[in-house]
């Protein structure tokens, strides 16, 4: 397996979907490729970046609506 | 750090079934509960989605006018707040459909490059700072938003629906009508544009 094609499966490695033989292939060659390995650890800490770019620990209770789009919506349902 | 997700949250009303019966009697007070439940919720999903805060409004209001109409259908083994999160993510595709008007940018100059025997032909430095700690910084957060609206409309839309809106591999699909091969392939080049994208910030971050 080469870097190229290890990129590939990334995604279905990280979601524990790869069929085993294939895992095998790709932790075989992760054992023997720092930059794979470095770039496995990169896509993972952007996966998490990006699924918490959102979350607000400042403001753990939610923001209310904005009045004028509660009125916006109650009028036009009328 | 807390997480929340808009559209699992309890409702703050008594339940869902007092609420969906208000609703389909025609209640004021009950649309009126429907909108302040989830509102705010609903309408930060439209701004991932479409990007600006007018568009969102907008997305947000027509939802809710689809859900008042569809309340009839709506059947007490769904989740109010699922049904409505729904609602809200078809509007907004429906909106971005509505006004792509130029051909999207292609996502290959930020995809990695790899040399003819297949080695990545850049040399990756790690990052000695873990995701959490990187969190922590409000100035991350950004940068990570910023990163993520600089992505071509359609990975972005699949990593936000899938990463963010925690949608599964089938719902993104249905929803995108497109093939769940598709939006595996399209979330995985989605978050390897953002890596790319990210690679600079982190750098700085982890020799501070």
């Amino acid at each position: 397996m080469t870097c190229r094609e290890l990129a590939d499966f990334i995604a279905d490695y990280l979601a524990g979907t790869l069929p085993a033989d294939t895992r095998a292939q790709f932790e075989r060659h992760m054992g023997v490729c720092s930059n794979c390995v470095t770039y496995l650890e990169g896509y993972r800490t952007t996966v998490e970046l990006g699924r918490r770019a959102f979350d607000d620990p400042d403001a753990p209770v939610p923001e209310t609506v904005p009045e004028e789009l509660v009125k916006a919506i109650l009028a036009s349902r009328r | 750090m807390m997480r929340y997700k808009p559209w699992r949250m309890a409702l703050q009303v008594e339940n869902d079934a007092a609420l969906v019966q208000g609703l389909k009697g025609g209640e004021e007070w009950a649309f009126e509960a429907l909108v302040r439940a989830f509102g705010a919720r609903l309408l930060a999903t439209a701004r991932r989605l479409v990007g600006n805060e007018e568009d969102a409004r907008d997305v947000v209001q027509s939802a809710y006018l689809s859900a008042f109409r569809a309340i009839g259908q709506f059947e007490g083994s769904a989740q109010l707040s699922t049904w409505l999160h729904r609602i809200v993510v078809n509007t907004a595709l429906m909106r971005l459909r509505s006004r792509r008007r130029k051909p999207e940018e292609s996502i290959e100059a930020l995809l990695p490059a790899f040399q003819a025997d297949g080695h990545y032909v850049e040399w990756f430095s790690s990052w000695d700072v873990p995701a959490d700690r990187l969190l922590e910084r409000k100035e991350t957060r950004r940068a990570v938003r910023v990163a993520i609206e600089q992505l071509p409309e359609t990975y972005r839309t699949v990593l936000v629906l899938r990463d963010i809106e925690e949608l599964s591999t089938q719902e993104a699909a249905e929803v995108l009508d497109i093939t769940p091969s598709a939006v595996k392939v399209r979330l995985h080049r989605a978050r390897q544009a953002l890596l790319t994208l990210l690679r600079p910030h982190f750098q700085r971050s982890a020799t501070r």
